[in-house]
């Protein structure tokens, strides 16, 4: 059984099965979009290997990271564009 | 400062293609290095699960590649060659440099995808893609999907989501019913392949499959409700839950083109013992044509064994390289994209995602530099990898990549010297 | 008279007059806004580029519009044109991305901050707006910017604009304009150009506006390919508000030293940051130096320490036409039916609106806006022409 851990997504406390990558982390919140296009559109991930940067949020402060190359990991600080 | 790597055997990519070098070379007693970007060996085909599920045959190899002794770095994106024989890393562990004599690139390939109205909904996902974001721990179970663009590549995720619990409700083929069931036909001189497809078909069990289909709208508000495909039958609508649309696989070329290797009619010219234009330098894989697994794990051989200095060994691999390209031209053949592809985009639809430039305007431009120039397209994070591959069909241009950094990279790492402390 | 401007792609048959009145070879932004100004005067206009509109140090620079001090012609040029953009302004399309950043001009030091006093005193006694920021003024201005400075001088006038659809509107918003792409020049007539194609296009005189490639056309031309280096980040808004030059930048733009950077950074109307500047003589290789793109990049993370975990995403190598006393060639070549209007260095940009008006001003006989003596080809030819 995977253990569990926790991060904190957009303020929130969320519990993942270890193993998970960030952007699969968000659609299990729900959360079909992350990122914002430069004309406000709504996005979320589409190619899963880290080409489209589609699926970018900020990760412990840091922007433009690629949640479907991000394994969550315990601690970990993400926000999506609202 | 920077961690530095040295080898004989540099090897980019860890998919089947890469795998199968390092392993040969490694085995063949060169101190063998393989990168790759992703958190976890495997490649797109060959990736795994959250909870390391390895498909069967990729468990054989990662096997053989421990056993080989070779070493691996994960979540590490080549950015740049600072120098001869160097290239520049950057992973979340700091910058790396790797030094090198011989070099195998196995950068594999991605999807190609097409611009239609109301494609940059969230939740319509590249077909490979919504794979690899379940295998990453998405939750698909009773999701509506629909799988839709062309090439095997969409039986294959229909079978895995199905298996995982999702409701296919339908798999839609652009190729028309005569190729696909040529193609059909075409694997029974195929028994490896047969077999994957009996036991995807298997696995898949009744599923609406319709050719000659392609999507045409998806619609939605905020996210994405229902799409509108065009099919023999005329058009219809499905209301779904996710949308898993690829167009084909187009070749990672821009770390070849980087280093200059030579680009023929859009894949990496290679010798007989998959070595590109610059000594040294081999590749293996979808870069030099797509053909799946079989045709990336021979070019992966004969490259380990010709970098490792064992042409002879290399040799013996020869055949089943021969064998596996047969089924490359097959696959170009059955799945080339229909023209009516082209005219699926509104004016105001959306072709570069990056900088939300319109198909209206790039319609006004006379070529790929000029587009760029003028409107911005493929000027962002992607640098062309979506909207440039999709350009290339839809308007016949050149969106040829080649300046650093192949990926984008901090300034920090850019900034940092060639000089390392050496592992 | 043509009444609308068209554009001749290479290939196609074309039905020509017997011959234009101006033939201007290169569509970088100083030939398309000379094109734009004859033809407001109902002259017939030909321009003719071996590639694309803007495809050369017009798309490789900054795109930021400066007034400058280094000397008073550079003044005078600089500081018309500012204006003259600021009229043209308003009819820009929104493309364009002009946005009225301002430049603050940095100094790291008490001996720095002596210069920016200077030039205030400069800019004051000629009528331009600046504003002496001290130490806390400028960490207020800009956050980002490392504590220790000194202080800096804030030019709020000076622009950023996107060059290349300048030039592509230039030319196309104005009737008048012939356009050929994908035409390269073999030779400049005494009426006209020859093409690489064998075909010729007449014309009574002919502008040389093809920045670096300038001597390739007129021999004997002392414009030398200055190379330089930028890097653009992803999206980060706010994380600068104003361009933001070192005072030092100025030791690197004079100097005749082969190589050397400067902290030159400026904010796009996309929130990305491009970062620069690099100047590099005799290298004609387009190919990216990574030492020098190494060192610009550490240059710019000494002002802007924040700069290093940003993420860059595109790196490109631009050639400046430069001239030996750092002044544009604007004007007529002794024999007069050729013009030039090159030698720009890195003040294309800035200066092309206000080339075009002193260069069309001169040709058609009119009393030129400023005084055009400074920059005319003659002061560099007294032993040169064939």
């Amino acid at each position: 059984m995977p253990e569990s851990i926790r991060l904190i997504i957009n303020r929130e406390s969320v519990d993942v099965p270890e193993g998970t990558t960030l952007a699969a982390a968000l659609l299990r919140l729900g959360k079909a979009a992350v990122h914002r296009s430069p004309s406000g559109e709504l996005r979320g991930p589409v190619c899963g290997m880290g080409v489209c940067f589609e699926c970018r949020v900020a990760v412990n402060g840091r922007g433009h990271m690629r949640s479907c190359q991000t394994i969550c990991e315990p601690g970990m600080e993400v926000r999506t564009d609202e | 400062m920077s961690n530095g790597h040295q080898c004989d055997v540099l090897v980019i990519g860890g998919g089947p293609a890469g795998i199968a070098a390092a392993t040969c070379a490694a085995e063949s007693g060169a101190s063998t290095l393989l990168v790759d970007d992703n958190p976890r060996l495997g490649g797109q085909i060959w990736r795994s699960t959250a909870a390391n599920d390895i498909p069967g045959q990729a468990r054989r190899w990662l096997n053989k590649f421990k056993a080989s002794g070779c070493r691996a770095l994960c979540d590490v994106h080549i950015v740049d060659c600072i120098g001869d024989k160097v290239l520049r890393g950057e992973s979340g562990r700091g910058i790396q440099t790797f030094m090198y004599s011989k070099l195998v690139l196995a950068t594999g390939a991605r999807e190609r995808l097409l611009p239609f109205p109301g494609w940059t909904l969230p939740n319509v996902f590249a077909a490979g893609g919504l794979q690899a974001l379940v295998k990453g721990g998405a939750p698909i179970q009773r999701k509506r999907v629909v799988v839709a663009g062309t090439g095997p590549l969409l039986l294959a995720v229909a079978s895995y989501l199905k298996r995982r619990g999702a409701k296919i409700l339908c798999v839609a083929e652009q190729a028309p019913w005569e190729r696909v069931a040529h193609f059909g036909v075409g694997l029974w001189s195929r028994p490896t392949k047969l077999l994957q497809a009996a036991a995807m078909g298997a696995a898949l069990g009744a599923v609406d499959f319709k050719a000659g289909c392609w999507p045409v709208a998806a619609r939605g508000d905020g996210v994405l409700r229902e799409v509108d495909f065009h099919g023999s039958g005329g058009r219809f609508t499905l209301a779904c839950d996710y949308l898993a649309c690829g167009f084909g696989l187009v070749p990672n070329l821009e770390l070849p083109r980087l280093l200059g290797s030579e680009v023929v009619n859009g894949f990496v010219a290679v010798d007989e013992w998959q070595q590109t234009s610059i000594a040294g330098v081999y590749c293996a894989g979808e870069p030099t044509g797509i053909g799946g697994v079989d045709s990336a794990l021979a070019e992966g051989h004969i490259a380990g064994l010709a970098a490792a200095g064992r042409r002879h060994q290399a040799r013996s691999f020869f055949r089943s390289r021969a064998t596996a390209r047969e089924f490359e031209e097959v696959l170009s053949a059955t799945f080339r994209l229909r023209p009516e592809l082209r005219s699926l985009c509104g004016g105001d639809t959306l072709v570069c995602r990056c900088e939300d430039v319109r198909f209206d305007r790039l319609r006004q431009m006379t070529g790929w530099r000029e587009a760029k120039l003028q409107t911005r397209c493929g000027m962002g994070s992607c640098q062309g990898r979506t909207c440039g591959t999709a350009a290339e069909f839809l308007f016949g241009w050149d969106a040829v990549h080649t300046r650093p950094p192949v990926f984008p990279a901090r300034v920090e790492t850019l900034a940092a010297d060639t000089v390392a402390s050496t592992n | 008279m043509w009444p609308s401007s068209e554009s001749i792609e290479p290939g196609h048959s074309l039905v020509m007059p017997s011959s234009f009145d101006i033939a201007i070879v290169g569509a970088g932004i100083v030939g398309a806004a000379c094109a734009a100004e004859f033809a407001r005067l109902d002259l017939r206009v030909a321009v003719v580029e071996r590639d694309i509109i803007g495809g050369g140090a017009t798309a490789a620079g900054m795109g930021h519009i400066v007034v400058m001090d280094d000397s008073e012609p550079q003044f005078a040029l600089t500081g018309y044109s500012r204006r003259l953009w600021q009229e043209l302004r308003p009819q820009l399309p929104d493309e364009a991305e002009y946005e009225t950043s301002g430049t603050i001009w940095v100094a790291a030091d008490d001996y720095e901050m002596r210069e920016v006093h200077r030039k205030h005193r400069y800019y004051a006694e000629r009528g331009v707006s600046t504003e002496v920021l001290d130490c806390r003024a400028l960490a207020e201005a800009e956050p980002s910017l490392r504590g220790g400075l000194a202080g800096g001088l804030y030019v709020p006038d000076d622009a950023v604009v996107y060059p290349p659809v300048v030039a592509r509107f230039l030319i196309q918003s104005t009737p008048g304009v012939k356009l050929f792409l994908g035409s390269p020049v073999r030779e400049i007539l005494h009426h006209g150009v020859r093409l690489e194609s064998g075909d010729s296009i007449l014309a009574d005189k002919v502008v040389n506006a093809t920045g670096d490639a300038a001597p390739s056309l007129t021999p004997g031309l002392k414009v030398m390919p200055r190379k330089g280096h930028l890097v653009i980040t992803d999206r980060y808004p706010g994380f600068i508000r104003h361009q933001l030059v070192e005072l030092g930048y100025l030791k690197s733009a004079h100097s005749d030293s082969n190589e050397s950077v400067a902290f030159n950074v400026q904010p796009r109307r996309t929130g990305q940051i491009l970062i620069g500047s690099s100047r590099q003589y005799g290298v004609s290789d387009k190919g990216i130096d990574r030492t020098i793109v190494r060192s610009m990049l550490k240059r710019a993370a000494q002002y802007l320490p924040g700069i290093g975990s940003l993420s860059a995403i595109r790196c490109w190598t631009g050639f400046r036409a430069s001239t030996p006393d750092k002044l544009p060639l604007i004007g007529p070549l002794p024999d007069q039916n050729l013009y030039l209007a090159t030698g720009h260095e890195g003040l294309g940009i800035t200066t092309s609106l206000a080339t075009a008006r002193l260069l069309v001003s001169h040709a058609t006989g009119r009393e030129t806006p400023i005084d055009i003596a400074p920059y005319l080809p003659a002061r560099m030819m007294e032993h040169q022409h064939a």
